[in-house]
């Protein structure tokens, strides 16, 4: 009963591809594509809806304040409002913009981010898109939001745009490198790119209660760490939003977007936070196992289902928490700190391969992490270097 | 089916090369380039070499179209103006085309009907690199390594 419930989806679309029996084999490719894209869409358009409007709420309860109450139950059908307003808005597009390349970003930037959620498995035989190089695949299309960004900016012909697009560039490049070294680890113990495999290898369980997902090793709970940071700052999130700096450049490469262009802005950056936190999700929480043997009689993607919206949360949490950092500051945490320590990781992940893989690996792997986050600590200590603070611009 | 894509292909990527080779707006030709190399990508898709074609797209249009772009929004203050045919350039262009026909022609891989072969995994990618060619990989990595030390000397900002 379970494994029906489990393989539902799986044996709706099995039978949806039965009733074209007689076709010919590329039709039958074809069509299970289009099974598969319009399932992906529909989930992830419905959980970014029901996510624009969760964020509002959550973020005013910390706040103590209200949110949305006035659409509908709960203010549950505030997204329908916001999209029917998006639609009805005038597109306003600037006199000296190039006009094509400024109708092309958001297209881009939103095509990309759905194609990275392609390559995650959803649950049991749940991928849409088997590939042997999945994670590959997965940054090798994310690299092209850069391109999608600096479009924007670059079309918009706008000085906020601009600059808007040169630190979302900046921000970018310098945490996708501690981005990818941080999945290194794990495809390096897993031995292999493919995300299922790499789900597969975590669905053992030590005395059938404790899982052996990669968070519960030193390495992997610090590359987990590394990795949400780094995602964080790609998805553009509140304590990293500088390209968009509101209180500073206006909306950065979005300052010259209205309309239905704004709202594919807002929804690519919430399917890229999806894409990336699914990934995070796969590669250290085990993805779509059950965290005890017991519980694997509950269907394996409301487990993945569980575990994304766990980490969406946190990305709200810290939203409402920090305030916004400084570029500089930003730069120097991922070139001095994040970089480092996730080079120290893909050794300790080594060291726990070696080790044995048991209670001595995971001392080991413990030790080497110790010992490079206190010499770096150490090192980029500032405190004793304090002294009287210089302003070069500003007097 | 495969026939067909190839065409679509084709004629997808030289349109988008001849439009990066003639485009008078320099960025516009620079993201037609990037065009071009997806369709180039996309050919190894084809090809069922699919870690070329991610490695591809994940270097040249990730990292290298960006440093043609930035190059151009950093360097030319007159990126809207039509500058001419570049003779120079095509000589050059035309000189590397004759030299990779020729090449071509001679090899005798072309009149050979492939064996029918299982595309490479990835895994049998990285054992080939480490085992069988793991001294020419450490060399363009420490030939890498010191490009960059280069690059961060050469930014570094004087000590006042």
């Amino acid at each position: 009963m379970s494994s029906a419930l489990d393989q539902i989806f799986v044996h709706a679309k099995h039978w949806l591809l039965s009733l074209f029996a007689g076709a010919p084999n590329w039709l039958v490719q074809v069509i299970s594509s289009l099974i598969n894209i319009f399932a992906l869409l529909a989930v992830f358009l419905t959980l970014f809806a029901l996510i624009s409007v969760l964020e509002r709420k959550i973020l005013a309860r910390m706040q103590n304040r209200y949110g949305p109450n006035r659409v509908g139950p709960f203010g549950l059908f505030q997204p329908v409002a916001d999209g029917i307003k998006m639609l009805i808005k005038e597109d306003i597009v600037p006199a000296r913009a190039d006009k094509v390349v400024h109708f092309l970003a958001p297209v881009v930037l939103a095509a990309v981010a759905i194609l990275t959620l392609g390559v995650i498995p959803y649950g049991r035989n749940m991928t849409a898109f088997r590939i042997d190089g999945g994670i590959l695949f997965f940054f090798a299309a994310g690299s092209a939001t850069e391109l999608a960004v600096f479009m924007a900016g670059w079309a918009s012909n706008n000085k906020f745009s601009m600059l808007g697009a040169m630190r979302a560039i900046a921000q970018m490049f310098s945490y996708e490198l501690p981005l990818i070294i941080a999945v290194l680890p794990v495809v390096m113990v897993v031995g292999s790119l493919m995300p299922d495999t790499i789900v597969a290898a975590q669905g053992e369980y030590t005395l059938g209660i404790v899982p052996r997902w990669f968070v519960f090793t030193p390495w992997g709970a610090t590359t987990f760490l590394l990795f949400f940071i780094s995602g964080l700052v790609e998805s553009n999130r509140t304590p990293f939003d500088v390209p968009e700096g509101e209180s500073e450049i206006v909306a950065g490469h979005m300052t010259e977007y209205s309309g239905f262009k704004y709202a594919t802005f807002f929804m690519a950056e919430y399917l890229g936070m999806f894409a990336v936190s699914g990934l995070a999700v796969t590669l250290f929480l085990g993805g779509w196992h059950a965290p005890a043997r017991v519980l694997e009689l509950v269907p394996s993607y409301i487990w993945f289902f569980a575990k994304l919206s766990a980490l969406l949360f946190v990305y709200i949490w810290l939203r409402a928490t920090l305030p916004r950092t400084r570029v500089d500051q930003m730069m120097n945490v991922a070139w001095k700190f994040i970089l480092p320590m996730s080079f120290t990781c893909v050794i300790a992940a080594a060291v726990w391969h070696y080790a044995g893989r048991g209670l001595r690996g995971w001392l080991w792997s413990l030790f080497v992490i110790v010992v490079v986050y206190s010499a770096l600590s150490i090192l980029l200590d500032t405190r004793r270097k304090f002294a009287r603070r210089v302003y070069r611009f500003a007097e | 089916m495969n026939g067909a894509a190839f065409i679509v292909i084709s004629v997808f990527t030289l349109a988008a090369a001849l439009a990066a080779a003639t485009l008078p707006n320099l960025m516009h030709a620079a993201l037609c380039l990037v065009l071009a190399l997806l369709g180039l990508a996309s050919f190894f898709f084809l090809l069922g070499a699919e870690f070329v074609g991610l490695a591809l797209v994940f270097i040249y249009i990730g990292a290298v179209a960006v440093l043609i772009v930035f190059t151009i929004l950093l360097t030319r203050r007159d990126s809207k103006q039509h500058h001419g045919v570049n003779w120079s350039g095509v000589l050059v262009a035309f000189a590397v085309f004759t030299g990779l026909m020729w090449a071509l022609l001679r090899t005798q891989l072309l009149s050979i009907v492939p064996p029918h072969i299982r595309a490479l995994t990835v895994k049998q990618i990285g054992q080939a690199l480490m085992i069988g060619y793991v001294w020419p990989l450490q060399c363009v990595g420490l030939l890498l390594t010191a490009a960059l030390i280069g690059a961060l000397v050469l930014v570094k900002e004087e000590r006042r």
